[in-house]
Order: C-alpha cells, then structure tokens, then sequence
C-alpha cells in the first residue's frame, strides 16, 4: 500500500505492506538507522521512536496503524527534553556499545516530559522497558537527574 | 618496553613501494613490526605500510584502533595513549577502525583480533611510541625551521613554541614527514601524564552514539543489497533434508530461498528486513537430525552429575592426590562441601548478529562487520569463497555488544552470511540479520558446568585441605586456539581461576570433559564467569565453619610479601574499608564480600541487599575496588566495573538457556529476561593508584558479582545458593 509518513518534520511517501512494522519502513525505507532494531516483540525498547510526542516501540507498530500522527527519531529529536537528555548523557559518558542508547534517550525524554522531577523509583519504573545489556544503567538514573537539573536552568 | 621499540629501523624497506605525495604523515608498523613514517597519498588512504596515526596537511590527528569498539572503551582508550605522547588537544583527535592487516596483530594473541580484556594491555607501549614518534618527528622539523635545538621545543595540545617561535602542527607536518622517523622515541615518565590516568576524559564515541549517527554493521546499507534471514534446524547439528517455500514466495519483496552449501540451513533472500523475516515465517523444512543433539537440560544435569561421582579424567593440579585430599577435606573436624550447578548462558548483545558481504571489482569481497576477530574471519571468509586472502577486505564498524560472542574459532555468522552470498551466485551484496530469537537459539553458550568441593579446616583454624572436582564442555578442543589453551588434557578456561587462585590453599583439582554437538564459547570472563562465584562462595562457607569474619578468613590465607597476593589482599582491604565492613549483621538487611583475579586484574566487592516482608531482595548497592595497573581512563575503568557488576548479576538471578529434547526453550527477551535498571544496584568504584603496567577490564569486574551477591543473601536469609540461576533455585528477586 502507499503510505503518508510525517516523520521528523517532513512528509515522506512510501510504499509497505500493511503490516510492516513502523521500525523498518524507518530503517530500511529511509535509511534512519539511528532507531535499533533489539528484539522485535516490544521487550528490549531499542527501537523507541516518539509518536506525536509519546515514547513508541517501533518494532511492533503497523505503519498503518501511524496515520496522521508525527513520527520522530533520535535523529531529529529537538525538544527541550531531549536535548537536555542529550547533554547529560554526554556529560555523564552514559554510552558503553550504544546500540540502546538511542532508546533510552527517546524513553527518558518522554519521562522528562510527562515528569520534569522524577525520583530514582519514577525512573526505574518508567525506564524499565529498555534493555541495556552494558548495564549502563547506574549513569542513565544519574543523566537523567542531570537532565532535569539542566532543564530546570 | 615491548620488543616493537628496540628492533632497528628498516624504512627502505617499505619506502620502495611508497608513492610520496606529501603534505600528510603517518606513523605505524611495517611488517617486520618497527616503527615506520611516511607521507600519504593525497586521497588519506594509506601506502606502503599500516598507520596508526595519522596527521593531515591541516594538522588534523586521527588515531587508527586496531581493537574493535563493544563498548569497553577502547576507541577511547588507545587515543588517550597516541595523544599523551604527541601532546595533542584532546578534542582535536580522531578515531577510525583499521582495516584487516596483520600489523594490526594483538600482541598478546599474535593475530588481529579483540578479547581477553587485552586491548589496552597489549596496546599501551604500541600506541604510546607512535604518538611519540610523530611527535618527535614534528619538533625536528620545527626545530630546523627555527635554527634551535629539538629540546628546547614544547608541545602543548598541538601547539610547538621555542622562546618567541610558535606553531602548528600544520606548520610542520609536510617537513616532518620527510624525516627519518626514531627507532627509539623517548617516552614521557608517567609523572608528566597530562591525559593517562585523568579522572575523567570525554569518551569519543559519547556524541555519535547519542545522536543516532554512530554506525553499526546493521546500519550497513550496499548497492543492490539484498536481505538474508536463515532457517535452521532446531537441533543442534541438524541438516536440511528439504524444504517447502510454502506461501513464502507470496511475501512482497521476497525473492528466493536456498540451501546452503553445507546444509546448515536455508538462506531466505529480501529486498527488506522485513520480508526476509516475514518470508521465513512461511517456510518449513525437513532435517536430518542423526548428529544432532538431542538431551534436555534435565538427562545432561543428571549426566553432569554422574560425572562429579565418577573418577575425574583430569588432574589439573597434577600431584594425583584428590581421593586422599577429599578423604582428609571430609575427615576434618570442622568442614564444608558442596556441590554447584551453573546453566547454559547465552550472550545476548543488543545488537542481533549481523553482517554485510558485497562483491569488489577485483574479485574479492568487502565484509562490512562488527569484527572481533579479524585474524579468524579474514582467512575463513577467502577459504570458503576460494579466493585468495588479499582479495578479502574487512570493515569494521562499532559493534552492539559482544560479551564475547562475535568471535569464534569458526567465525559462524560469517561462514553463514558467505554461504549465502556464494549460494545467490557471488555477484550480489547480501546483509545477514539475525533476530533475537536466532540469537537465543543460535547456540554457542558458556558452558555448562558441575563443580563438587570438600573443604576440611585445621587446627590452626585455616584450610587443611580443598578438593574439587569440575565437569565442563571445553570451550577450546577442536578449535584453532587448542594448542594454547590445553595442556596434558586439561582446557584452562575449565579449571581458570580454580587451579590458579592467588589463595595459598592446598587444593586437588580434578576435571572431566562433557560432550555435546552443542557449540560453547566464551562468555564475559570465560571460566572466570562460574569459578569467581564457586570459589568465593566456598570461602565464605568455610569462614562460617571456621567461625571466622569473611574479610579476616580470606586475609588469613594470603601472603602479603608475595606481589600477587598483597595486590589481591589490597583490593579486598580496600572494598572493606570503603564499605565500612563491620562483619555485624543488620536486620532485613545482608552483606556479602568476594574478591577474585581475572585477566591479571584484582578485584573485591562487597554488596548490600534487602529483605522485603515476602522475602524478596532487592541489591541496594556494590562498593568494588579494582586493582588494574595504571588506569588509564580511570572513568572507562569504572563505567567496565559498573557494566560488568551488572552483567554479572542479571546472569546469576535469572538467566538459563534451557533445552528440552535438544531444543532451547528461550525465544526472545521475555524468556531471557535481562537484567533492568530497576534490579541495578548503586555502584560505587575505587580504583587503586598503581604504576603497573594496565591490566584488563571489560571482563574482571564480573566474576565476584554473583559470589558477593550469594553471599550477601545468605547472610540475610540464610540461604545458600549454590544453584543456578537464583530465582530458579528458591530465591525471590524484588
């Protein structure tokens, strides 16, 4: 079927099966690769794309089930949040192999969104569905304080 | 010093086939291993010889990592020893990967290729002198430019001044390349460190890795490339028989299905990943299962057991006395034994295996990876498309994770994705992906393995006899690396960490191999990864029968004038201190202590947990001091400690790839769950200051995890876990 995609601030045509999960059309049809593709059923959070502001996990999300809304990936996230997340994640040297990063960066922002203060158990309970084998997880808590310190100014 | 600095120079040698073009240098290894400088050709691509810095007309710096990036820091690593000789500003320094040459050999394996926690160690004269050449090169030039003698030049950040002269790098490169380089460059005394061992130096793949431009194999995307998922048999050496596309050729964008040459599986072939997956679904296939493993987890346990009754077939520790040391052990008035169990793991890095094979006009081909292991690829890649290994070209690009399992004595998924592209005809680029699900079923696991330990106590309240006896799959027979790992029978990665500890214990140790067509492999810390946890959970049972304090029991079998033991006992001393060790117990609450060498590195944690009303745990915090050497990026240092406390512990809680009539019972993460932010304890790190040549890191921090951990709870329950994973074996996670 041929698809309207708004995605990262520009409207792309494409052409998928109904069933093509968002995360491909995204990678293997844009070439956005900064969005991973971990485990495919919604379980590690290494694909999280933001759709219309929320945190989604691409891998199981039927482009036809996108319609109108607004797609955005790492590649493009420029919201206050997701910079300031950007910044605390370099200052803090978050990354080990990175490839989760990407979606932890999206999942932190939208928890910064909806919770400009989150304590550690907010975080661990909104983090909690995305996987860092590195085990990074110790500095992501502490970046994501640091992001909203510097959000707080 | 290594030998690379002391073997004269030999420049003509490769000068011969230098196209001098100018305005660039480099500085590198030649084949015979010395230090060699030359310009580059205008392109940037390298002549001649193999660079391991490189420095552009505009002064631009960039350091070539022979050592793949999974994370552990090596790109951060190795330009923090480049740029400490050559004085350059931090931020003004690049980072690429080499190509697939064997200049670009582990010192320590003899071969290009990334493990054993080795990067930094076999890498920190290596990079070091080629820093210091190229900078000793630049203030020649200088120097002649300026009429002034070479020693009165500084450098700072990439800045040359002598009294009133000052400038570049730019300034000098073109001249300074024409210079002979110093066989023998002058390295900085580690007093005048300005970047080794400072506390914190940002990371070089920080930015890219959080903007979604850091590349991946997956990432990887060819002309007129085509997608390739494989079905495999279900077994465990299982062959194709047949197979039936069945509506797979429905699937939008699927474009065939073929046998792979060695009958492994049927490669499926996309113009997406998507297809390619959604295609495999489709098809079923008929195997040949007669060489194929056929057991469950539950007859191999049991078989495993029957191993630890039977008469080892090893003795590793060679003085043929483990019945009598057993008998003594037993015999003793105060004693300990017991038996322990640990699963099948599998390495699950977030990024599925992958890579790219794509055909190049000589011939040859370009493999676009992840690589680990160049030294076993590139040779395997050339044999199985029968052409020569000059004509094979590897990329390599940062990896999602390995913990191991991109190398392997048989590069699998390499041999996989040639076999694919060899079956579609060699002409056209195919990208191998695996799913999860591949990666849970795919095989090559740490092993299983059974240990049984009688520990008998004297008199003097110390240990009087230890015997043991292990059964484990050997990782190495049958593969290339055999003849450095196995002696006399015995494969060290068995009995590592047991038959070596720095404990003066007088120990027995008896092995036994089991058999399976099931492929093993090392996991972050190989046999470390199960003996760290035996041994300091035996050193805790036998403190309690001793009726001593853990920290004290431990000391006491440590001689402190031996270099090895005092380093082991410092960390351990260290941990203690900073976790403020009182031995005293607190209500609801449990500590634990372990310490244990791995990968010539020290180090003791003491961990902390909780006991909820149900009686769950929760891990509240880990103080670790590690004993490393010179640390040379002390905060990559603590960021492996962190990472490797945490892999450690998600493995012992939970995780078990299980197999029921030879088939993994695992799937995907929900089944394999990893270990989340909400199980990870604070971690707090101390590093002790040493001027020791660096050791490892990615791996050492593991091993006492899960042995602080299954002390800790013991201490808080009363529960001895010597089975795992812990929450199959009784013990309740909060």
């Amino acid at each position: 079927m041929s698809i309207t995609l708004k995605i990262n601030g520009a409207t792309r045509e494409i052409t998928a099966d109904a069933d093509t999960p968002l995360l491909w059309v995204i990678r293997d049809e844009l070439n956005l690769t900064g969005t991973k593709f971990g485990c495919g059923v919604a379980s590690c959070g290494s694909c999280t794309v933001h759709v219309d502001g929320e945190p989604q996990r691409s891998c199981v999300l039927p482009i036809s089930a996108v319609g109108d809304s607004e797609v955005t990936t790492i590649d493009a996230i420029d919201t206050p949040q997701g910079k300031a997340v950007q910044a605390a994640w370099r200052e803090l040297d978050v990354v080990q192999c990175g490839y989760c990063q990407s979606g932890q960066i999206m999942s932190a922002a939208g928890l910064l969104t909806s919770n400009a203060k989150p304590s550690d158990e907010d975080i661990d309970t909104y983090m909690k569905g995305n996987a860092c084998r590195c085990a990074t997880y110790h500095r992501i808590r502490a970046a994501i304080h640091r992001a909203s310190d510097i959000l707080e100014g | 010093m290594s030998a690379t600095n002391k073997v004269p120079m030999n420049r003509r040698s490769f000068l011969k086939s230098t196209a001098v073009v100018g305005g660039a240098m480099a500085v590198g290894f030649n084949v015979s291993g010395v230090l060699a400088a030359t310009s580059e050709s205008a392109s940037g691509a390298s002549v001649g010889f193999n660079p391991f810095v490189k420095i552009g007309p505009d002064g631009t710096v960039a350091v070539v990592i022979k050592h793949f990036e999974m994370g552990q820091g090596t790109s951060t690593g190795l330009t923090t020893l480049v740029a400490e000789e050559l004085d350059v500003a931090w931020d003004k320094v690049a980072v690429e990967f080499a190509p697939s040459h064997d200049n670009y050999k582990n010192l320590a394996f003899g071969g290009q290729g990334t493990g054993g926690s080795t990067a930094i160690a076999n890498s920190f004269m290596q990079y070091r002198q080629a820093g210091a050449v190229a900078r000793d090169m630049l203030v020649r030039a200088a120097a002649e430019k300026w009429g002034v003698d070479a020693s009165t030049i500084m450098v700072k950040e990439g800045e040359l001044s002598s009294g009133d002269n000052k400038g570049s790098f730019s300034d000098f490169v073109e001249p300074a390349s024409k210079l002979e380089p110093n066989a023998e460059p002058v390295l900085k005394d580690a007093s005048k460190f300005n970047l080794i061992g400072k506390n914190k130096l940002p990371r070089k793949d920080s930015e890219a890795k959080t903007n979604g431009t850091a590349v991946f194999a997956m990432d990887v995307k060819v002309p007129n490339m085509v997608y390739v998922t494989v079905l495999r048999s279900p077994l465990f050496g299982g062959t194709v028989k047949s197979f039936e596309l069945g509506d797979a050729d429905k699937v939008s964008g699927f474009v065939d299905a073929k046998v792979l040459p060695n009958k492994a599986g049927v490669a499926i072939y996309a113009e997406s990943t998507w297809a390619a997956i959604k295609a495999r679904r489709a098809i079923t296939a008929e195997w040949d299962n007669a060489a194929a493993e056929e057991r469950g987890s539950a007859e191999m346990l049991s078989e495993y057991n029957a191993m630890l009754d039977a008469e080892p077939t090893y003795d590793a520790t060679g003085k043929g006395n483990l019945a009598e040391t057993e008998t003594a052990a037993k015999a003793a008035a105060k004693s300990v034994s017991a038996d322990f169990h640990f699963p099948l793991l599998a390495h699950a890095p977030m990024e599925p295996l992958n890579c790219v094979i794509e055909p190049t006009e000589d011939g040859g081909v370009r493999l676009h990876d992840g690589c680990q292991f160049h030294m076993i690829t590139h040779p395997t890649v050339a044999a199985i498309l029968q052409i020569p290994p000059e004509k094979v070209d590897i990329v390599t690009y940062y990896a999602g994770g390995s913990f191991g399992r991109r190398a392997n004595g048989g590069s699998d998924y390499h041999v996989e994705a040639a076999l694919a592209f060899a079956a579609l005809g060699g002409k056209t680029a195919v990208k191998l992906v695996w799913t999860r699900e591949d990666d849970l079923a795919g095989g090559y696991y740490r092993p299983m393995f059974a240990q049984r330990a009688h520990i008998g106590i004297g008199d003097d309240g110390k240990i009087a006899a230890w015997g043991h006896r292990s059964v484990a799959q050997s990782i190495f027979k049958g593969g290339p690396m055999e003849s450095i790992a196995v002696h006399n029978g015995v494969d060290h990665f068995s009995v590592e960490g047991i038959v070596d500890t720095p404990y003066q214990l007088p120990m027995a140790l008896g092995l036994t191999d089991y058999e399976s067509p099931m492929p093993v492999l090392w996991w972050r810390s190989v046999g470390h990864s199960q003996s760290g946890y035996t041994m300091e959970v035996l050193m805790d049972m036998a403190a309690e029968a001793a009726e001593a304090d853990p920290v004290e029991f431990r000391l006491a079998h440590l001689d402190e004038s031996d270099d090895n033991q005092a380093r082991f006992a410092g960390v351990l001393k260290l941990a203690a201190e900073k976790a403020g060790w009182d031995g005293k117990p607190m209500k609801g609450k449990g500590r634990g202590v372990a310490v244990h060498k791995s990968f010539n590195s020290y180090v003791a944690q003491v961990m902390d947990v909780s006991v909820d009303a149900d009686g769950a745990i929760s891990i509240d915090k880990v103080v670790c001091a590690v004993d490393c050497g010179i640390a040379v990026n002390p905060d990559v240092v603590r960021a492996q400690m962190e990472g490797g406390i945490g892999f450690g512990l998600g493995a012992v809680m939970r995780n078990e790839i299980t197999l029921k009539d030879g088939v993994v019972e695992q799937s995907n993460f929900p089944q394999y769950e990893p270990l989340r932010i909400t199980d990870m304890p604070e971690v707090e790190v101390h590093i002790v200051q040493s001027d020791k040549e660096p050791t490892g890191v990615g791996e050492p921090g593991l091993p006492p995890a899960g042995a602080a951990l299954a002390n800790a709870i013991y201490a808080a329950t009363g529960n001895r876990v010597t089975k795992l994973p812990m929450a199959s074996n009784g013990v309740k996670f909060a």
